[in-house]
């Protein structure tokens, strides 16, 4: 080889260190993306310390605090308190960690079972791919809360049974992502390249596939975090899933339903919050998508 | 009489027509009994436009497409009638180089993963432990014109003409007597196509290499081809010496692919 095209080479080449800040740059030139990635941190640090951190700790454990009962927003409650004289700012905050985990175990398990069908469908096509396909499609005609709610109903309350119901009605979106992304990049021929080296069904499938379309799932699972935690908050809300006194802002919000309007400052706190968990993964979301996966841009 | 390193026999592959709402499209015959035979160590060329069955030809030969008859041999082994253990093993000794070498390498996989993936997949044949497996890797690289600096960068990080270095030395890894070269140099621009085509006939020379040359570029065929065969709507037209065919095309399609080759006048230095 000539020196100059080593040169030019070192010239242009780009660790990838480099292509993740450049990655990151184009992220933050984006306010919204930031906005949305400072909301995110700040629901995954509540989810974290929000239990630790809540002004009542006795409240978030079921104490209750009769004399004090719907005590209007001040500084000692800068949200109020509830039916039982609880704190709900110290509620919400515990409620954090219930309600993220819930909304992220279903977009796990829902990304991992939807991927797998996916790409085997859109991997081995034909009949395999008609039958997997066909289920999906079943799935997706029952509405996802209903499904949750038989699920739920069936395999009794709590918080494990909650996520395992939700995810059960969720993964049929990613499988038709990623049977789609798949069939696409199957046919690149750096796969042919490697059916030709001989490597597996197995090897092509997760070595040369799989690794080619984890961008498009990364973002749908980032902009589907909002609307599961949404769901989990909507089984709570009807009575299926977490129970109190384990603080989830579907049930706070459920019970302060029957307070509405005099004690608004009940609803409001775990409305709010829930707005801004939803909000936010959805403005980090996007950002996401406009990043790894430009294709999509708007 | 030298050994035959590559036959193939009477080969047809019909692709059946699609039926449809609007009736049946035709079925398509992309290669009409095609027989040609490869010498161990020499190059063949195969030209053709584009559409004239070369690269369904390629695919059959490495078996990623069946023929519909015919047969195709290498080293005297059918490829038709192999277990698919068998057939892995014929895999390390047929290798391809693909013409684009921006689609051909995973984008996702470093160097180092790309050029030792084959010491993976055929570790049974080649035994290697993974301290083999990374020198072997550097004197892939080193084989093909690059250094073990580049064993750890991507794929996007390099030019056209390295990539294909790379892709060469993929195809090298599992060490390969027959190469097919599907118009290796046609996604190069001419100043690499030309380092690109020296490294190959040096590769030739020092590993003893056969070539199956696939190419719609009859200045490059005749550059490094010693036999060379035309073929056109899938059925072979022409088989030959490279001087002969070039010097006195017997068919009327062979005078016209070399009526139109552009002619290059040297201006004499006097």
């Amino acid at each position: 080889m000539s020196t100059t095209e080593h040169n030019i080479a070192d010239d242009f080449a780009t660790p990838r260190r480099d292509r993740l800040r450049r990655a990151f740059f184009r992220f933050s030139q984006s306010k919204l993306s930031m906005l949305g990635a400072v909301m995110v941190a700040a629901v995954i640090f509540f989810t974290v310390f929000g239990t630790v951190l809540a002004p009542y700790p006795e409240h978030v454990a079921g104490g209750v605090d009769t004399a004090s009962r719907f005590m209007p927003p001040s500084v000692a409650h800068p949200f109020g308190t509830n039916e039982l004289g609880q704190d709900v700012l110290s509620l919400v905050m515990a409620g954090t960690t219930v309600s993220v985990l819930a909304g992220f175990g279903v977009v796990l398990i829902g990304s991992v079972i939807g991927t797998l069908v996916g790409a085997v469908a859109g991997f081995a096509r034909g009949w395999i791919d008609e039958v997997l396909m066909r289920l999906t499609d079943l799935t997706l005609t029952i509405p996802g809360l209903i499904l949750a709610m038989a699920i739920a109903a069936a395999l009794g309350s709590g918080f494990g049974n909650m996520v395992i119901a939700i995810a059960l009605s969720w993964w049929p979106g990613y499988a038709r992502l990623v049977r789609g992304e798949v069939l696409a990049a199957r046919e690149e021929v750096y796969v042919t390249a490697a059916r030709a080296l001989g490597a597996t069904p197995k090897r092509i499938l997760f070595r040369h596939i799989l690794p080619n379309v984890v961008s498009p799932i990364i973002v749908k699972m980032s902009l589907d975090m909002g609307f599961a935690i949404l769901t989990v908050a909507g089984l709570g809300f009807i009575g299926i899933g977490v129970r109190p006194p384990t603080p989830e802002w579907g049930t706070l919000l459920s019970v302060s339903r029957s307070y509405m309007p005099d004690y608004w400052w009940t609803a409001m706190a775990p409305g709010l919050a829930m707005f801004l968990a939803v909000f936010g993964f959805n403005l980090l979301g996007d950002g996401l998508r406009d990043v790894l996966d430009p294709k999509a841009r708007r | 009489m030298t050994e035959i390193m590559l036959e193939i026999d009477n080969v047809s592959k019909i692709y059946p027509g699609r039926r449809g709402i609007f009736g049946t499209s035709a079925e398509v015959h992309a290669l009409k009994n095609v027989s040609l035979s490869v010498r161990k160590g020499e190059s063949f060329g195969l030209v053709g436009e584009s559409g004239s069955g070369k690269t369904t030809l390629t695919r059959s030969i490495l078996h990623l497409e069946t023929p519909t008859s015919g047969s195709i041999r290498v080293q005297g082994q059918d490829l038709g009638k192999l277990s698919d253990a068998e057939l892995r093993r014929l895999r390390s000794r047929v290798q391809i180089v693909f013409q684009d070498p921006y689609a051909s390498l995973n984008p996702r996989m470093s160097v180092y993963d790309i050029v030792t993936e084959p010491l993976v997949i055929h570790h049974e044949t080649l035994g290697l432990t993974n301290r083999q497996r990374s020198d072997r890797a550097a004197e892939l690289l080193s084989l093909v014109g690059m250094g073990p600096q580049h064993l750890h960068r991507y794929p996007h990080e390099f030019s056209g003409g390295q990539r294909q270095r790379i892709c060469i030395a993929r195809a090298l890894a599992s060490g390969p007597e027959l190469l097919l070269l599907d118009e290796p140099t046609s996604a190069l621009d001419v100043s690499v196509q030309a380092q690109v085509l020296n490294l190959l006939c040096e590769l030739q020379d020092r590993l003893g290499l056969t070539y199956f040359f696939i190419s719609h570029d009859l200045a490059v065929v005749r550059y490094l081809c010693d036999r060379v065969a035309l073929i056109n709507r899938g059925e072979l037209v022409e088989q030959g010496d490279c001087a002969e065919i070039f010097d006195a095309p017997k068919s009327e399609y062979a005078r016209m692919l070399i009526g139109a080759m552009p002619e290059v006048k040297v201006p004499e230095t006097a």
